[in-house]
């Protein structure tokens, strides 16, 4: 892996840019340029060279790696020593780097079961909108000193500051995985995987692609052996590659045309009554729809189930996201906060 | 300045007399909460019942700039609780219902009031429990669990509080109440459901809080490894984290716990070992069997001297008995104690041991250490007597050395106890003038006029500069310009 530190190169970019009164468009492996509303900010803010890994050690359970660090490098150094990021962050073919991720706060199949991308957030090091490089959180599991700034930078689509540095928990990779598929329909299979996270399986992915609903059972061999055959379904040979597909939107559905949404309920909601093609995954939590519906209907099934939706990729990003005006407000205080001339990935969250 | 009598009578108006307290005798109660080194009498508490009376309330708190301070169950260990002059506490006692156990969705829904330790006993006839379990998890509020983020012993397996809450309702200063996160596993925007979690009463009062539910596992085991010298169990705790075992619980106990614990609740504890682990295996019986399996060679590979494995439901509570009760069982030893609360790599756990114990006796005080090793969260108790005057300061500049210690190595000053009052001399050590200010932007986001909880978890600039903790070069302060509170 590349072992580079510009992050004072990337601060006097920020601070020019506050200076001239200026805007940037904060860029690591560019990704995810899909994801998000319209970047007002024509400049760009490349961090995909500041890279390399600056602290890891396997005992500890926490890696800390510059932002343009790529996930795929990342997970490679973690392998070697039987490790892995817990929540599974898509790398698009290798392109994403740690910073994106973070900054959009993308979490994979085992996400319900280890943990979100925030979840495993330990520390950071960031520039703000000011131009200053400040560090919050730490290296350490616990840690409760000051507000949780680390969390916050996640998903935060870089509008609170750049991330130049982030310090994240890691997991053992399982001694085994085992895939079990069975055919079902779509109320079949979510009523399944209710079933199934109420009891203390070892789970770490339950998703249904329409046809088929796969669990994925992570631990030591003989107990998933005793456990294989307390449970419905086939050993699934193609186990492991549905997971990586999946986690890497990879497999068909992903590939379908269309506007493609997000949408996040409690997992034993009913179907939503949407028109559209639908994968769930993360146990029933995480709704994903290819649809051509206005946008307006599926905000407002999502939030007649306490949940929200999100287009993920589409054409029309206009409506891609909502917050009601108090949550707005306050967020809007947040960034300004953070960042009070609105230099970075201006309108890339709200605009 | 105190509480002009009309702002007095309109809390009375809005809960009755009934949930108004403003006689001396009874106001006593709230001057402290578990940190009882540190007292100030309230010049009043409201106790409401509602979120309708809470939103009220701060709304008018705001109206006349009067500070508040929340208050659960009164059992944090940083002083986040203190009440402050010319301000009022909101306790939140009154709100303790469970208002929604859901199996289907694994969650429950509470109010702040309700106790820790009832959430998992009304989620039990559903096989299901909430994780997190500090240790007055009998006493304790979800509230307050949110407010400090608690931790506990499960915290490797299981997470802190911010791992295992869904969505919380937040009542603003403006008297707005805003839901954070949702009935699903995120929010749309900003995580303000993480930002909110252990921000210390400082940004909203959390009304209503949905947790998630866990299934309880179907099998529990227990490890007891005896060592001959501290070193060779904080060696023993990183073998067994680096070979990928994630154990529910990995407790280490000194010599000096051990016959604490030994002489109060005869657990059965080798007394003459220099540190024991305590280690607990959870799964499915097979994974346990596979796991245990694998902890005993890593801890014979380790150098322990004694390696017992719990043979029975009660065996397992006895080897924990010793652990859960070190707390009142130093009480017996010492008139008082003073618990801190640093987290450090685990690497350091020897060497930061071996100079807690120098510094301890160069100051002339006994330090007893019982901790949750797994997440290198320690908790050093400094044995002082109150009666004897100066030793509590003795024992205050002992636990800041011992919390900068902490820093010193690469971890922190709180790993879950919180700031509160006790540690605002040791954010200025942790943190840069930069990043405190940074702080207080975010704060006044929520709270323009610095009315929730004020003065505590983030230090002014000023105090810092005051405490010298600042690095004051010629006169002048760091960043001269940034704004001082």
């Amino acid at each position: 892996m590349h072992d580079l530190d510009i992050g004072t190169q990337l601060q006097q970019q920020v601070l020019q840019a506050v200076e001239t009164g200026g805007a940037l468009r904060i860029v690591g492996g560019d990704s995810k340029a899909f994801y998000g509303g319209h970047c007002a900010a024509e400049a760009w803010l490349n961090t995909a060279d500041h890279c390399g890994v600056i602290d890891y050690q396997p005992s500890e359970q926490v890696i800390t790696a510059r932002a343009g660090s790529r996930i795929a490098d990342i997970a490679e150094l973690l392998a070697g020593h039987r490790q892995m990021l817990g929540f599974e962050p898509p790398d698009y073919t290798g392109q994403a780097t740690l910073g994106g991720t973070l900054a959009c706060g993308f979490s994979g199949p085992r996400r319900p079961f280890a943990g979100s991308a925030r979840d495993f957030m330990l520390g950071c090091k960031i520039i703000n909108g000011r131009g200053q490089i400040l560090n919050f959180g730490g290296r350490v599991m616990k840690n409760v000193a000051g507000f949780d700034v680390s969390r916050l930078m996640v998903g935060a689509l870089g509008t609170t500051g750049v991330l130049l540095e982030a310090s994240l928990r890691v997991l053992p990779v399982p001694e085994t995985d085992l895939t079990l598929a069975c055919a079902c329909t779509e109320q079949q299979a979510l009523s399944r995987m209710q079933q199934l996270s109420g009891q203390p399986w070892p789970l770490s992915g339950s998703a249904y692609d329409g046809e088929y609903l796969r669990i994925r059972l992570s631990g030591a061999e003989t107990a998933l052996t005793a456990v294989a055959k307390q449970l419905a379904g086939d050993a699934d040979p193609a186990g492991d590659r549905f997971w990586h597909d999946l986690r890497e939107q990879r497999i068909g559905f992903f590939q379908l045309p269309g506007t493609l949404w997000r949408i996040s309920v409690a997992p034993a909601t009913a179907p939503l009554d949407l028109v559209g093609r639908g994968l769930l995954d993360w146990g029933g939590a995480l709704r994903w729809l290819n649809t051509d519906m206005p946008a307006a209907a599926i905000h407002a099934a999502a939030a007649a189930h306490g949940g929200h939706a999100i287009c993920y990729r589409g054409e029309d990003k206009s409506d891609w996201l909502r917050l009601d005006s108090d949550l707005l407000g306050l967020q809007q205080n947040i960034r300004l906060a953070f960042d009070p001339l609105s230099v970075f990935n201006p309108g890339r969250l709200f605009s | 300045m105190p509480l002009s009598a009309a702002f007095v009578q309109q809390c009375r108006v809005l809960l009755g007399n009934r949930q108004v307290i403003s006689d001396p005798e009874s106001l006593r109660v709230y001057e402290c909460d578990a940190l009882s080194a540190y007292r100030q009498v309230p010049d009043l508490v409201v106790l409401p019942d509602s979120v309708a009376q809470v939103r009220a309330l701060l709304k008018l708190c705001n109206q006349h700039s009067i500070p508040v301070v929340a208050r659960g169950a009164g059992t944090g260990l940083s002083g986040g609780a203190l009440p402050v002059s010319g301000g009022i506490v909101l306790g939140l006692s009154k709100m303790n219902r469970i208002l929604a156990v859901d199996p289907l969705n694994c969650s429950a829904t509470l109010q702040p009031g309700v106790r820790n330790l009832a959430i998992s006993a009304a989620a039990k006839p559903y096989g299901l429990y909430y994780a997190p379990d500090p240790s007055s998890q009998i006493a304790c509020s979800i509230g307050g669990n949110v407010a400090e983020n608690a931790g506990g012993v499960h915290c490797l397996k299981y997470g802190l509080t911010v791992h295992n809450v869904l969505q919380i309702k937040l009542v603003t200063l403006e008297g707005r109440l805003l839901t954070l996160g949702g009935s699903g596993l995120d929010m749309p925007g900003y995580d303000l459901l993480a930002l909110a979690i252990g921000s210390e009463g400082l940004l909203g009062v959390v009304v209503e809080i949905t947790v998630r539910l866990l299934p309880l596992q179907p099998q529990t085991q227990v490890l007891l490894a005896a060592f001959a010298s501290v070193e060779q169990a904080g060696a023993a705790v990183a073998a067994l984290i680096a070979d990928g075992l994630t154990p529910a619980g990995l407790e280490l106990m000194d010599n000096a716990a051990i016959r604490a614990t030994e002489a109060f609740v005869h657990a059965g504890y080798p007394v003459n070992a220099a540190a024991i682990l305590l280690c607990e295996l959870d799964g499915m019986p097979e994974q346990v069997a596979a796991d245990s399996q694998r902890a005993i060679g890593i801890l014979q590979h380790n150098a322990a001297v004694e390696i017992r494995t719990a043979s029975d439901e009660p065996e397992r509570r006895r080897f924990w008995a010793g652990r859960k009760s070190a707390f009142p069982a130093v009480g017996r030893i010492a008139s008082d104690y003073y618990c801190m609360d640093g987290t450090i790599p685990r690497k350091q756990l020897a060497c930061v041991l071996q100079r807690i114990s120098a510094m301890a006796e160069a100051c002339g005080l006994s330090v007893v250490n019982v901790f949750h090793a797994g997440d290198g969260n320690l908790h050093p108790l400094i044995l002082y007597d109150a009666r004897i005057r100066g030793d509590f300061e003795k024992a205050e500049v002992l636990g800041g050395q011992i919390l900068e210690l902490c820093v010193a190595v690469g971890g922190t000053i709180t790993g879950e106890h919180g700031v509160g009052h006790e540690k605002l001399a040791q954010m200025c050590v942790q943190f840069q003038a930069a990043e405190l200010a940074q702080f207080h932007r975010l704060k006044r986001a929520f709270d323009p006029f610095g009315l929730l909880n004020p003065g505590k978890a983030i230090p002014t600039l000023h105090r810092c500069a005051e405490l010298g903790h600042l690095h004051v070069h010629h006169g002048q302060l760091p960043h001269p310009e940034l704004e001082r509170f």
